[in-house]
């Protein structure tokens, strides 16, 4: 089971973002469990200046802009 | 979909992007003839209020919308060069002033959207640019962008174009300095004030060329994909004052002669929200009925530099008093510029 946050304001590429790593992970056969961050403080306490941001189990790997299919199918068969 | 495609370009970039530019240049050099075709084989008269709409319409649209697809995909490249965590580094320690410049200038070619604003403008901070050097890049990144630039040119031509650009850099330069002088960090929110510091280190992988192609393709998705609704409505709009509204019309309200349509214009274009692909055709078609230059760049950048949403989602980390204190300055930076096109041209 994956961990993943995704940090972004609520604008429409954070959704994108969790529509597509849904998508992706159940492509798969991956169990995800995928948590919204949409408060300011707590997607600054990870570091990141643009979102969306995506946080796979405590680690940052991307910022900024909807993840490319590749990238995404990367961290879940990591 | 088809990954065949996909690869290809990555695996021979040099070759995709100079068959890319080649393409490009022969459907641009077909496109004009081609629409002016169309016009003409439609069975309006030319020179009736229909013919002269359909005209601009026919003749604006796919030249505007190829030059911004052209233009956002090197862009989509370039960005990739900029990333908002390298800029800041660029940004960090820099002495005021010549910090402000640089800034202002990194806002043209870093990527940006605006629901980035409140992240990008806390880690600047957090990693110690100055809050006068921060705004200078706040206040150019919007307002000075490929989608502007690129719908001016199309339609005003070259020099409006660099007009826009030098003097929405001067604007954001000086305004990002004069709140820097104000000494206004007490009126951040106190978290904000309160975040620990970052170092600006950052990480970066480098990139292939064939990645930075795909990340021109995926910003002409991005941004192409999402614009062109408002373009195809912005030259419609402008294609009816073309062909409806009467020669000279806007020239009582909108002209050099009143002294007030500058601040007028300003204050009609602070709430509205639009972006400048819906703005900028009708504001261009408003041009050739008689408003004045200075007036109706005021108006634009009024639109799109200041914006009720984005001051809504910066008093999440600004006090009222910082806010009003941002919109007042760059207010003032528009009024002048305004001003100074009317009385020069």
């Amino acid at each position: 089971m994956k961990e993943i946050k995704v940090l972004g304001t609520g604008c429409a590429n954070c959704k994108n973002t969790i529509a597509l790593i849904e998508q992706v992970a159940q492509a798969k056969g991956v169990g995800v469990s995928i948590q919204k961050v949409e408060d300011i403080k707590d997607i600054m306490s990870h570091g990141v200046m643009s979102t969306p941001g995506v946080v796979v189990d405590g680690k940052v790997v991307h910022a900024g802009g909807v993840p490319s299919r590749d990238k995404i199918e990367h961290w879940l068969s990591q | 979909m088809n990954t065949l495609s996909l690869r290809w370009p990555q695996r021979n970039p040099k070759v995709f992007l100079i068959l890319a530019i080649l393409v490009w240049w022969g459907l641009y050099e077909t496109l004009i003839p081609l629409s002016e075709a169309v016009v003409a084989a439609l069975p309006v008269e030319r020179d009736s209020h229909l013919g002269g709409a359909l005209q601009f319409f026919f003749y604006d649209t796919p030249k505007v919308l190829l030059l911004l697809t052209g233009i956002v995909f090197v862009m989509g490249m370039v960005n990739s060069y900029f990333t908002p965590e390298r800029t800041r580094a660029l940004l960090v320690g820099r002495r005021e002033g010549v910090a402000n410049v640089m800034a202002a200038s990194l806002g043209v070619v870093t990527p940006f959207c605006s629901c980035s604003a409140v992240p990008l403008f806390i880690g600047f901070l957090q990693a110690g640019v100055p809050l006068g050097v921060t705004f200078s890049f706040l206040i150019a990144a919007p307002m000075v962008n490929e989608v502007a630039l690129t719908l001016l040119f199309g339609l005003f031509g070259g020099t409006v174009a660099l007009l826009y650009l030098s003097l929405g850099l001067s604007i954001a330069i000086v305004a990002g300095w004069v709140i820097g002088r104000l000494k206004m960090e007490a009126h951040l929110e106190d978290w904000v004030r309160d975040m620990p510091r970052v170092s600006a280190q950052f990480d970066q992988g480098g990139m292939s060329l064939g990645e930075r192609i795909d990340a021109g393709f995926r910003s002409v998705r991005e941004i192409v994909g999402k614009v062109w609704p408002y373009i195809l409505a912005g030259i419609a709009i402008g294609a009816g004052i073309h062909g409806y509204v009467p020669e000279a019309f806007m020239a009582s309200i909108m002209g050099k002669d009143a002294w007030w349509a500058v601040p007028l214009a300003v204050v009609i274009g602070v709430p509205m929200y639009t972006n400048a692909a819906g703005v900028i055709p009708i504001v261009q078609a408003l041009l050739a009925k008689g408003a004045a230059l200075g007036t109706v760049l005021a108006f634009m950048m009024s639109v799109i530099a200041l914006s009720l949403p984005e001051m809504v989602i910066l008093r999440k980390v600004l006090k009222i008093r910082l806010i009003a204190t941002f919109a007042g300055v760059v207010a003032t930076g528009i009024l002048i510029v305004g001003y100074v096109f009317n009385w020069v041209l």
